[in-house]
């Protein structure tokens, strides 16, 4: 009887236990919603969801302003010659396989990073190497300033040793982050769990889960029915309906994201910058940022936003008024209208293909604005909604006329190695000028590689952005906000605006 | 028997390489270089470069000649190797069964949903004749008519933003499954309720019918001895063509409820150009359409043993 009753309690025993081990439930779990897939455990493909899960960490952080600052490595140190940087790597702080971080583990990683697609491949490195167990240096053939930024990026995030296959790829996504990996079913559904042995700042909520919503309708759905409790990238023309719900907190944040069109300045009817200038006042700025994207003051003339203060001019935004003034410039080329309201010269039409893509809603809705506005002084636009890949390979084989991007400046901490790709080669890159010849410009931005005063790269930069805005080889829109909900469950939301994390482990939930 | 499942089986072998070297020459057909396109898909939007591109092109070998990678897949095909994907470079065998998994479950949940609804009521209508027969089919008509999207969302309207009752989108549990099932079970019964309308009409009009009720059973032995078996053979043939069109043809539901299936893998797969996932896909739902045909086929001999003969 007594064995029995033993037996009894011993299964009672593992059967409540069992039920204290907690599994993700509504209760314990904080749901994300967002527009992006998965596919692969691989940082150089998906890290930015893993960097945002707060999964994945890197030698370098970004704060808020956008300066570095520590956090694998806890210190580091460029030499006079800014061609070796040293970095002192964090101790006691553990893989979520439980070993721990050291200079070897840094230097794997990093290594494989070097393999893969990503800015690394780009930095003119010589050698990374362990120096005992808590230093790391990277000696350069050139002095690199962005070398700090471009070691924050996602796709150079320390993992564990074990993590990877002798390949290089990921068989594990082992790296130091507040939470770890619990669930991985791409391409939609992702959950993590907090890691106690974090060495920063230990998450409060267990369990997070991250659930891709294709349709921005359904993420607004998931945010009004509460089934999400923040859900990013909504749709600027739902914002009244979400405003009006006593469950719900809205936040729009600028981000270093800005809409701007992509020109073919060999285009034969863009090739002079006046009819480009022209194109570029004839957008009502106002009434895009106020009325398609409802975030009034969004209106820019400039690819970067102000909180980028070295890349940004004083200068003020021109308003709505462009409309008679690109008229004139466009008669002055010789564009004159025909019966049909169409620019004509020499029996020409003044056509543009505008291309976009729809992984971000409103750019199909801008685009169209855009068109409409285009189509008032009598240029035919058409508009294709495409895929992202588009913009590179049209840029690539020459058939893109224009394009309406939402491009990433703050891709990389420092905008530097953006406007590299995008503007530093003759003629331009993939998301940036297209067929645009600036001397001036490639010359200041690879010296801007190699600046490391202050003063001086300030001066440089806003030379860079002055050509840049004069001779219009892009022709910004409006900066970026991005909309999210939050449920009022939640409290501790901060946006980043670099958009590297989620800052789950600063999130509560109020009981 | 053993001639139709030879039949079926010829069937099988004849349709995984129809639709593989088909999807393969239609995916080869597109314009644009596929590398950005699977670049893109890999990399994600801000990260797609030439650079990516070209990594890709070098990474898959996708310069090589299309009769030499057409080669390939065949010969892998013939060990049963389905190849990786080209964007997650995953085992295409898992993101299939992983897709197609998901989608057996919705169209199996929608279908038997369907059934409680469509058999009752088709049977109802021809039970009872006008005037409940024409509201039933004048109620069936207006719901065929209405998308089924439509119907998906006014139920997320109602059942998950009003009443709260259910998940708006998502996967994982019961309660995930219960508004994207109905929502294809309620389009799909306003179809087949008429089918079974159509053929309980028919059986009990028929001669056999009639006197198995001179003779004088009662209305519920009739309807079991004689009603049953007749009625049951078109039924079970339509909703056996329904269930293959429907694994085949939720892309909407499946997008609308965030729900992983392989409609709505097939439609990612194909924009990011994936090939091997493309030619999985399409091959095991080839291999479905013919193995749940020979089912269908195979139940209604069982119904209906004359077929034999025949």
């Amino acid at each position: 009887m007594t064995r029995l009753f033993i037996v009894l309690i011993s299964v009672l025993g593992v059967v409540f236990s069992g039920q204290g081990l907690a599994k993700p439930t509504p209760d314990n779990t904080l749901s994300i919603s967002a527009a992006f897939e998965f596919t692969s455990l691989d940082p150089s493909k998906n890290g930015y969801i893993f960097s945002r899960m707060q999964i994945i960490e890197t030698l370098l952080d970004v704060d808020e302003n956008g300066e570095l600052i520590p956090a694998l490595a806890s210190h580091w140190s460029i030499s006079n010659d800014a061609k070796t940087w040293t970095f002192d790597i964090r101790q006691d702080v553990h893989f979520h396989d439980g070993s721990l971080l050291d200079a070897v583990a840094v230097v794997n990683s990093l290594y494989i990073a070097l393999q893969k697609h990503g800015a690394l491949r780009k930095a003119p490195i010589e050698q990374i190497e362990a120096l005992g167990k808590h230093k790391v240096v990277i000696r350069l053939s050139s002095p690199y300033v962005v070398l700090g930024a471009v070691l924050a990026n996602y796709a150079n995030a320390i993992l564990s040793p074990s993590a990877y296959a002798k390949d290089g790829g990921v068989l594990a996504l082992s790296s130091t982050g507040p939470y770890q990996l619990y669930q991985f079913s791409p391409p939609h559904k992702l959950v993590v769990e907090k890691f106690d042995d974090y060495w920063g700042k230990k998450a409060s909520i267990p369990y997070a889960s991250y659930l891709t919503g294709h349709r921005a309708e359904s993420r607004v759905l998931q945010a009004r029915s509460g089934q999400a409790d923040i859900v990013f990238g909504l749709d600027p023309a739902t914002l009244p309906i979400l405003k009006r719900l006593p469950n719900l907190t809205l936040h729009s944040n600028a981000i270093p994201r800005t809409i701007v069109i992509k020109l073919n300045s060999e285009y034969p009817f863009l090739k002079d910058i006046r009819a480009r200038q022209a194109l570029s006042d004839a957008i009502n700025r106002v009434g895009i940022a106020r009325g398609v994207l409802r975030t009034p003051g969004a209106e820019t003339e400039q690819i970067m936003p102000a909180s980028m203060s070295n890349w940004h001019l004083d200068v003020p935004n021109k308003g709505s008024d462009g409309k008679a003034k690109a008229e004139a410039l466009l008669a002055e080329l010789g564009w004159q209208k025909n019966a049909n309201g169409y620019l004509e010269k020499q029996g020409d039409i003044f056509t543009i293909r505008l291309i976009t893509y729809a992984d971000r809603p409103e750019l199909t809705t801008v685009a169209t604005a855009i068109q409409a506005q285009w189509e008032a002084i009598g240029v035919k636009t058409k508009v294709d909604v495409t895929n992202s890949s588009a913009i590179p390979m049209g840029h690539q084989d020459g058939s893109l006329q224009a394009a309406l991007i939402a491009r990433n400046y703050g891709f990389m901490a420092d905008p530097l190695a953006v406007l590299l790709a995008d503007y530093g080669k003759h003629g331009g890159g993939d998301w940036g000028a297209m067929n645009w010849h600036n001397d001036a410009v490639s010359t200041l931005l690879s010296e801007l590689e190699q600046t490391t005063d202050a003063q001086t790269y300030r001066q440089k930069a806003q030379q860079v952005a002055q050509l840049i805005y004069n001779e219009r080889p892009v022709i910004p829109v409006t900066s970026y906000v991005q909309q999210t909900s939050v449920s009022k469950r939640v409290k501790g939301f901060r946006f980043d605006p670099f958009e590297r994390h989620f800052l789950l482990n600063e999130m509560e939930f109020i009981r | 028997m053993k001639a139709l499942l030879l039949k079926r089986l010829l069937q099988l072998i004849t349709v995984v390489w129809g639709v593989g070297t088909l999807t393969f020459v239609l995916m080869r057909s597109l314009p644009g270089d596929m590398a950005y396109r699977i670049a893109a898909s890999r990399y994600g939007q801000d990260n797609v470069n030439s650079e990516a591109a070209a990594l890709v092109r070098e990474e898959l070998g996708l310069n090589q000649h299309p009769l030499e990678a057409y080669w390939h897949w065949l010969t892998d095909l013939l060990q049963f190797n389905l190849g990786n994907s080209m964007v997650s470079g995953l085992p295409v065998i898992e993101s299939v069964q992983h897709m197609l998994g998901h989608s057996m479950l919705l169209a199996f949940a929608g279908l038997m949903v369907s059934i409680l609804i469509a058999i009752p009521l088709g049977l109802l209508s021809a039970w009872r004749g006008n005037p409940l027969d024409s509201v039933l089919m004048g109620l069936s008509s207006a719901i065929r008519a209405i998308p089924v999207f439509v119907i998906g969302v006014l139920f997320v309207l109602l059942f998950a933003l009003h009443w709260g009752w259910f998940p708006v989108a998502g996967y994982g549990s019961f309660a995930h499954l219960v508004l994207p099932s109905v929502t294809l079970a309620l389009s799909l019964a306003a179809v087949s309720n008429r089918v079974v309308r159509d053929a309980a009409k028919q059986t009990f009009r028929a001669a056999f019918y009639q006197f198995s009720k001179v003779k004088g059973l009662s209305a519920w032995q009739t309807f079991h001895r004689h009603g049953v078996r007749n009625i049951a053979v078109p039924v079970v043939a339509f909703f056996g063509i329904q269930l293959v069109s429907m694994i085949e043809g939720i892309v909407m539901i499946e997008s609308l409820f965030s729900w992983p299936g392989i409609g709505h893998g097939l439609a990612h797969a194909i924009f990011a150009r994936d090939i091997p996932v493309i030619q999985g896909a399409a091959l095991a739902m080839g291999v479905v359409f013919v193995v749940l045909n020979t089912l269908v086929d195979l139940l209604c001999l069982w119904i209906d043993p004359r077929g034999v003969e025949q």
